[in-house]
């Protein structure tokens, strides 16, 4: 790597670096701060020429007991979620990364990852197909059971959780699985010679040394799900009412922008705050 | 005999992990070939709704419009990220590790927040919704996936073959050209793959950027559900995950992300 020397150099770096980085200020740092600056408004500048500034939109925030509450539960359904990719995920990233060698481990870890870069409008289609009443799920466990099954999952909060799990499921696998596999063979052979159980092992050893790999997968779940609203509204029906989808709201059916701005930006303080509690523990996960 | 039931039961839940994300995709492929409208069974043969599909003008169109957009946006993000990659790679100086964490932004804040600020900063300087901004926004949601794969490839790269190629007499641009270049190539053809992907499949930014009437494929699909869902949905959304997968597969094919080799 070359240090800046010359002039050219110097030159070089910058007609190298601004291009896409001019990009990102305009398309993405330079709209969120557009957003902060709008949420402090009554009324769009383009729409009406007396325009002012007023806190009202945070405090509707904070007198409507309606938006905090869908907060709280968008908050809960990330929760859940992540939880259930943890459980159902980690367990599968310990088998790839430790029972599985070779070119079946290769194919199964891309057969794992490769929905998530899917279309996730379209697999969430796909369960509204599968679950829907009378559909296919319920058709097909009526052969193992003898009555009539009436599950209902369509345009239930469960309906939600399974679409969603289904999304970011990849994500925790990819991580365990990348920090399972760069713990030493010798550390658990070790361990074992030395006579510790497979409880043991994984307790002591496997889990505490993932850990890192599986926190990043865990905040990668959660910060999108609590900022979904496609999920909801598909697969949510009259349950599927989120924060994301009041937002949502503001910007293509009530028109109110101001307020759908202080929506979203204290979306992202909660965001911003769930990744720097996390930060210590990703910072791990990096090197 | 604990060990082998052990692993057995690891490979049975492996298996029910891969039944429950292929077997929804699979079902509505499969729907998608079925005669009835309403998913009766059992399934009877039809290539009907690709038929009709077909002949879905809005469909078509909107087909269209997602794959130039998708195409533009694979040209732009490909070409500044390949750039700022070598920058990167290339150079020390102050501020490359703010650079870096700056690329982190539009991947982890949720895409529902990014859409809507780009909505109302377009609107404000007039750019209003559109193609263009979508392109805007899809360009700037693929540069860092473009940056970090071209980066780990660049990573693996001997900055010596480069001097030794212009200690042979080669300048500046005949290194980058006849060295530096051909050896990243496959990194490069990965990010563009990924990009491709992240606007082809985008459908959160593209939602609150397009010009309703004039959206891209996955805005439409998601306004047909919302209106209740036909079969030609199912046999568009077939084909659009096929081919996504299709993409992916080449792509980390490229890229080879499955750890060691």
């Amino acid at each position: 790597m070359a240090e800046l020397t010359t002039a050219s150099d110097r030159r070089r770096l910058v007609a190298l670096l601004s291009p896409a980085y001019l990009w990102l200020l305009v398309a993405v740092f330079l709209p969120l701060s557009a957003m902060l600056f709008f949420s402090f408004l009554t009324d769009l500048p383009q729409d009406t020429p007396d325009w002012g500034f007023t806190l009202g939109n945070y405090a509707r925030f904070l007198t409507n007991p309606t938006y905090g509450t869908l907060l709280w539960k968008s908050v809960t359904l990330g929760l859940t979620v992540t939880l259930a990719c943890i459980v159902i995920g980690y367990p599968c990233a310990l088998v790839l990364a430790r029972a599985i060698k070779g070119r079946v481990r290769e194919t199964l870890f891309l057969l794992v990852i490769l929905p998530f870069w899917s279309n996730s409008l379209v697999r969430i289609f796909s369960w509204a197909i599968v679950l829907r009443g009378n559909g296919v799920l319920e058709r097909f466990l009526e052969l193992f059971v003898p009555f009539d099954l009436r599950l209902n999952l369509m345009f239930t909060t469960t309906a939600v959780v399974i679409g969603l799990v289904h999304s970011y499921l990849p994500y925790v696998i990819l991580t365990s699985y990348l920090a399972l596999q760069a713990i030493d063979d010798d550390i658990i052979e070790a361990a074992r010679s030395m006579g510790a159980s497979r409880v043991t092992i994984l307790r002591r050893l496997l889990l505490p040394l993932s850990m890192p790999g599986l926190m990043a997968g865990a905040v990668l779940v959660f910060v999108p799900v609590v900022g979904s609203f496609m999920e909801p509204r598909i697969l949510g029906g009259r349950m599927g009412t989120y924060y994301g989808t009041v937002i949502e709201d503001q910007f293509v059916a009530v028109y109110n922008w101001p307020l759908g701005a202080a929506l979203s930006f204290i979306l992202l303080a909660v965001v911003l705050l769930i990744l720097a509690l996390a930060s210590p523990v990703l910072r791990k996960a990096n090197t | 005999m604990k060990t082998s039931l052990l692993a057995h039961a690891g490979r049975v839940w492996l298996a029910l992990i891969l039944i429950f994300l292929y077997a929804p995709i699979l079902v509505m492929a499969a729907m998608s070939l079925n005669a009835s409208p309403f998913y009766q069974l059992p399934f009877k043969f039809s290539t009907e709704w690709y038929e009709q599909m077909a002949g879905n003008e809005q469909i078509i169109t909107a087909a269209i419009r997602s794959i130039f957009i998708a195409c533009v946006t694979t040209v732009i993000a490909t070409a500044l990220g390949t750039c700022a990659s070598v920058a990167l790679f290339r150079y020390d100086f102050k501020g490359k590790r703010l650079l870096q964490i700056l690329l982190f932004p539009p991947i982890a804040i949720p895409w529902l927040i990014t859409g809507t600020a780009m909505l109302i900063f377009f609107f404000f300087i007039g750019i209003g919704r559109g193609t263009p901004a979508v392109i805007a926004g899809h360009v700037a949601l693929a540069l860092p996936y473009v940056i970090v794969t071209v980066t780990a490839r660049l990573s693996s790269f001997d900055i010596a073959l480069e001097e030794a190629a212009r200690s042979l007499g080669a300048d500046a641009w005949t290194v980058l050209r006849r060295v530096t270049i051909p050896w990243i190539a496959p990194g490069i053809v990965a990010g563009g793959l990924f990009a491709f992907a992240v606007s082809f499949d985008q459908f959160v930014v593209s939602y609150f950027l397009s010009e309703p009437g004039d959206s891209t494929l996955p805005v439409m699909i998601y306004t047909a559900i919302r209106k209740g869902f036909t079969p030609e949905i199912n046999a568009i959304s077939t084909i659009i995950i096929t081919l996504s997968m299709g993409i992916m597969f080449l792509a980390t094919r490229k890229a080879r992300f499955g750890g060691e080799h």
